[in-house]
């Protein structure tokens, strides 16, 4: 088949009809023979660009090349080296803002697909059993890694390979944090694509012991003082959600999107052999214009419902991926914009019946560049729903912050630590990922928990 | 794997279990709870600790098989483990943390219902080994569901006992005893701690109120993770919103909304219905994992 060099492969997808009412996953990915097609396109720049817009500096033109060769095994290697979530990164990063916004070829037609072939190329590996190189020998030095999302995996899966005896220690009954509980399976296949990259770093010789809460069950202090641990990395996320403190938010069938989520993801209420239950709704506003909005809508659609994303601003502001947005879009979800929850309206058994809405437009650039939202005068009314999912953001727990002596947050109960090494303001504990920076993206706490690796290796040469 | 070292029965539907799970034990105080997740499937049930060991690292749960999960759970046996067991969650009774000489001071009424006597009991043996002596109601709608009382009755001061129908003790509900404590046997108390069904801790604090005695109750919503990630488990205490997984689960009962949290209470009912009909007419559970092939 002749390449356009301008334009990507496409990727094949199941059809927005027949997936509106599926779990299962949407994009089905290139196969052998489309990703080496996709190679091709790539120019195998000296200087490249795209390891820049990386925050964990894969070498994309090396691992390319060896999937234009057809050597997938070896691409696999290569990505292995900078990366322990390959199949999550290549399905999950925002890749039109990191690597592939910096290619070449995107200047004048399309970026070659640098998430795909990341992606194909950890699928290949794990349908083939291949694991990343596993260390030769431990040094017996114990490090202790709180959470088990992309930034402790991340942290723990490159300190073992320096041969570190790292524990994980997960508050909940799974490991994966947010690619666990949060991002739907639709999007990131929990038994295929989660837990086979979990294995790959338990595979490194790390131990993850979950139902621990650090702060509750153990503190961090009892880790260094009585457990023998010489470092602790803190990547615990930021996972308290925020509500918007309007009338009705306590009313029955309000969810924040963590709940909503974590009922459908981590405890499978969609499938109805598990034992924890949904209220789906059938008129469903989901509040927020965010990706994890867009996961609860597209949830929310998937059990039978009519859904609304209620955002304050505009299309162009919507803070989700494109792709998601498109994808929403496809499948039917309705984009209520400009739009501002004032009240949520509660029938005298205590239900949602209604949302009170008012309309917004925006107004000049405040200080920071975004044009702010202000009310249209009379422009309320209300929308007949019965389920409202509140999608408005997290901050971190300040749980481990408020039991560790000696660690600093700021004023969003963000722990401080520095950028570079991770390192806190209490000697020998590092942190990184959303539980310093507030919500982020996956790819940035693993860039955080790589920098915090080698905090704190040098940490302990010393 | 959380293993099951004791299991008992107390009475009408109501175990209590022991269960091994030394990180819980050796950190854990009265007025904390633990969930509970039985197999893969499962889901995640809290449950207020009743008491603990911490030198053979035990952690004592106490519940009454009302809905589907806990049907399950009661026919776990001895040598059978939980899955999963997390805890302790929450926050200890804010008693442990107060000044000795001001809670000396203190004449402390503790009124326990029906299940509710469970987490009633850690927190009574805890004041009297740390020399407190306590007042507590044991109260329920008949003389089957009313538990523990011998064992409370080695850590309590007066241990009262009244039941609806008058089958054990005091004629009367846990308010008529209060009130017969107060207004006839001349006792008077600076705190309640109650801790029962919402309708429970809604009347006695509504008397407390009336009484001016200040008031403490334990709250049960529904909940998910149970460390603060969801909102589940939200209440409104004085106008302000609140997570009782992590702000609480005890608060001061005369600024809890109780009509809503009521309300939040019956959000699953439902649901709960359809799975307690299917484990009745299925023959399809069985709780997996232990291999022993009882169900």
């Amino acid at each position: 088949m002749a390449v356009d060099v301008l334009k990507r492969i496409p990727v094949r997808e199941q059809e927005p009809q027949v997936r509106a009412k599926n779990f299962e996953e949407v994009c089905l990915g290139y196969n052998q023979e489309e990703a080496m097609d996709e190679a091709t396109r790539c120019l195998q720049c000296k200087n490249a660009k795209c390891i820049q817009g990386c925050p964990v500096s894969i070498d994309i033109p090396s691992f390319i090349g060896k999937v234009k060769e057809g050597d997938i095994a070896e691409a696999y290697q290569i990505i292995s080296k900078y990366s322990a979530l390959p199949a999550v990164c290549g399905r999950v990063c925002p890749q039109e803002s990191q690597c592939e916004s910096k290619c070449i070829r995107g200047i004048k037609g399309e970026p070659v697909s640098i998430g795909k072939l990341e992606r194909f190329v950890a699928d290949w590996a794990r349908e083939n059993g291949i694991k990343p190189n596993a260390p030769e020998a431990t040094n017996g030095i114990k490090v202790a890694v709180i959470g088990s999302g992309p930034a402790g995996l991340t942290c723990a899966g490159d300190l073992a390979k320096a041969g570190y005896e790292v524990t994980i220690f997960e508050a909940l009954h799974e490991a994966g944090g947010v690619l666990s509980y949060g991002i739907p399976e639709f999007r990131l296949p929990k038994q295929t694509v989660v837990a086979s990259e979990i294995e790959n770093v338990k595979s490194l010789g790390v131990k993850i012991e979950t139902n621990v809460v650090i702060g509750k069950s153990t503190t961090i202090d009892e880790l260094l003082q009585e457990e023998g641990f010489s470092a602790v990395f803190v990547g615990s996320g930021a996972g308290l959600p925020k509500f918007m403190n309007i009338p009705g938010e306590n009313a029955n069938g309000v969810f924040s999107a963590n709940e909503y989520l974590t009922r459908n993801n981590l405890m499978k209420a969609f499938d109805e052999s598990y034992a924890t239950p949904i209220k789906g709704g059938n008129k469903v506003a989901v509040v927020g214009g965010g990706n994890v909005a867009m996961d609860a809508a597209r949830t929310a659609l998937r059990l039978g419902a009519e859904v609304h994303i209620i955002y304050r601003r505009g299309e162009s502001e919507l803070p989700a991926r494109v792709e998601e947005v498109h994808h929403a879009k496809e499948e039917g979800i309705i984009f209520d914009l400009l739009t501002n929850p004032k009240e949520i309206i509660v029938n005298e058994d205590g239900w949602v019946s209604g949302i009170k809405v008012v309309d917004m437009e925006l107004g000049e650039p405040d200080a920071s560049g975004r044009r702010s939202p202000v009310e249209k005068a009379g422009s309320e009314h209300i929308i007949d729903v019965d389920t409202v999912i509140m999608s408005l953001g997290t901050s971190p727990n300040p749980l481990i912050s408020s039991t560790t002596d000696g660690l600093e947050v700021n004023k969003w109960q963000c722990i401080m630590a520095d950028e570079a090494n991770g390192a806190t303001s209490k000697e020998g504990v590092f942190a990184g990922g959303d539980a310093v920076t507030g919500a982020a993206t996956v790819i940035l706490a693993m860039g955080a928990g790589k920098a915090a690796a080698k905090g704190i290796e040098e940490f302990l040469k010393k | 794997m959380f293993k099951i070292v004791k299991k008992q029965y107390l009475a009408n539907n109501i175990y209590l279990m022991d269960v091994l799970a030394p990180r819980v034990a050796k950190s854990c105080f009265p007025g904390q709870f633990v969930i509970v997740k039985m197999d893969e499937k499962g889901e995640r049930i809290p449950l207020t600790i009743c008491d603990y060991d911490r030198q053979a690292g035990t952690v004592t749960i106490v519940f009454q098989s009302v809905g589907a999960s806990t049907k399950i759970m009661a026919e776990y046996e001895e040598g059978e483990s939980f899955r999963d067991f997390v805890g302790p969650l929450g926050c200890r009774s804010e008693l442990i943390d107060e000044e000795p000489e001001e809670l000396k001071a203190k004449k402390i009424l503790f009124v326990a219902g029906g299940v509710g006597t469970a987490p009633v009991y850690p927190q009574v043996k805890w004041m009297k080994e740390n020399g407190y002596d306590v007042d507590v109601i044991i109260g329920a709608r008949n003389k089957d569901l009313i538990i523990l009382v011998e064992e409370m009755k080695q850590w309590a001061e007066n241990v009262y006992v009244c039941t609806d129908d008058g089958s054990l003790g005091f004629k009367g509900n846990v308010n008529d005893q209060i009130k017969d404590l107060v207004n006839n046997q001349g006792k008077s108390y600076d705190l309640v701690v109650a801790i029962g069904p919402l309708i429970m801790m809604k009347f006695v604090s509504i008397l407390t109120k009336e009484l001016g005695i200040k008031t403490i109750v334990s709250m049960n919503p529904v909940m998910v993770d149970g460390t603060g990630m969801c909102g589940a488990c939200r209440l409104t205490v004085g106008g302000k919103v609140k997570f009782a997984c992590v702000d609480g689960p005890e608060f001061d009962g005369h600024l809890v909304d109780f009509d809503e949290s009521m309300k939040r209470q019956q959000m699953y009912k439902t649901e709960e219905g359809r799975e307690v009909l299917k484990l009745q007419e299925g023959d399809t559970h069985h709780h997996g994992g232990c291999g022993c092939g009882g169900n």
